[in-house]
């Protein structure tokens, strides 16, 4: 449940962003940080897509699954689990690069992707955490 | 681990008005307004004018003087300045052979593009003219269809260092929306009708012309010289 929760924190912060993006949001209220001068710079875009709609459309599919590994007939280490678990891993290792781009090739930090990374993280935990639990059940 | 009834039913509830809160604060952020408009229906002042005949850029000792009609939203003009413009410069304008002249010259079918021509403007107050110029039309594609190009503007002055909240507030005051307005007009006297287009020697050429191409027509444009 934690998982689904977080993927949905996740999915606003990346809408957010998104929008700021496209132009449908003025301005980032980003008090600290350098949230415009990140989401402006080139490395916003990753393969020629914006990183806010990559964000967009992986936490709402971390979302989706998170919400059919609750379903019954999903119990135990089924693979809507075993998704989830591989997805926010491969999430996790992005968000490090993201990261990386932001300390050392862009020079600032922007708090929403502090927030998402921390978002990502935590749900990987979790996702990790949920299916040993729930193989050592079934087993 | 099957948690219990009124357990998952407390959770569908907390995801349920967590997904509302994020829904309701997203509306609001996108429905706040932005405003900054640049009037067409601006009546030319001729403060708007004075001492003003376009954006110039190379030696006021240059043969040939090039004028530039071109509209920002546009992507012949795009084209031209990312494509060919950088070797004109290289090769006419350094060179001290050619000054240029940018006139804007904003058609109705693109409704972006007299605030990004305001924004140039603006820049201009800050010394960053061509910088913002060329700024504008590298990142054409991120704001020529935003409802809030404004906004995208505004972001894209605060990374080529300028003031934002100077910015911002010339962008909301519209008031090089007369010269705007002037460029297009002169423009329209001229002849011209579509961008972008150059005059030069006293003749337009329309469309997006290649840096050779403009070579050979400022070649002969260029005054005998004497003996």
């Amino acid at each position: 449940m934690g998982v689904a929760l977080l993927s949905l924190v996740g999915l606003f912060i990346a809408l957010y962003l998104y929008l700021y993006k496209i132009g449908q949001i003025g301005t980032l209220v980003c008090g600290t940080g350098s949230c415009e001068t990140v989401q402006l710079s080139p490395q916003s875009r990753f393969l020629g897509v914006d990183v806010a709609l990559i964000g967009v459309v992986g936490y709402a599919v971390l979302l989706l699954l998170s919400l059919l590994s609750l379903q019954p007939r999903f119990a135990g280490p089924a693979w809507p689990s075993r998704l989830l678990a591989l997805l926010s891993g491969i999430a996790v290792l992005f968000t490090v690069y993201l990261t990386g781009l932001e300390l050392f090739v862009i020079h600032a930090i922007c708090r929403y992707c502090v927030a998402s990374a921390a978002v990502i993280v935590l749900l990987f935990v979790l996702a990790v955490r949920d299916l040993r639990r729930s193989a050592a059940l079934a087993a | 681990m099957a948690a219990s009834p009124s357990g998952v039913n407390r959770f569908y509830l907390l995801l349920g008005a967590i997904a509302l809160a994020g829904i309701a604060a997203l509306v609001y952020q996108v429905r706040k307004p932005k405003g900054v408009s640049i009037p067409a229906n601006v009546t030319v002042l001729a403060a708007d004018t004075a001492g003003f005949r376009g954006y110039v850029v190379g030696s006021d000792s240059a043969a040939v003087e090039v004028s530039e009609y071109a509209d920002y939203q546009c992507p012949a003009c795009q084209s031209f300045e990312t494509i060919q413009f950088p070797a004109v410069r290289e090769q006419l304008i350094v060179t001290g052979k050619v000054r240029w002249r940018y006139r804007d010259f904003p058609l109705d079918m693109h409704p972006n593009s007299r605030v990004a021509a305001h924004s140039a403007a603006c820049a201009a107050d800050q010394g960053k003219y061509w910088e913002m110029h060329a700024a504008i039309y590298d990142r054409q594609m991120e704001w020529a269809d935003s409802r809030n190009a404004a906004s995208l503007l505004s972001q894209l002055a605060g990374t080529l260092g300028m003031d934002r909240d100077a910015f911002d507030a010339c962008m909301s005051s519209a008031k090089y929306a007369g010269r705007i307005q002037a460029s297009l007009q002169e423009g329209t006297q001229l002849g011209v009708g579509s961008t972008p287009t150059f005059l030069i020697g006293g003749r337009l050429y329309a469309g997006a012309m290649s840096s050779d191409s403009l070579r050979a027509v400022i070649a002969r444009a260029q005054p005998p010289r004497t003996p």
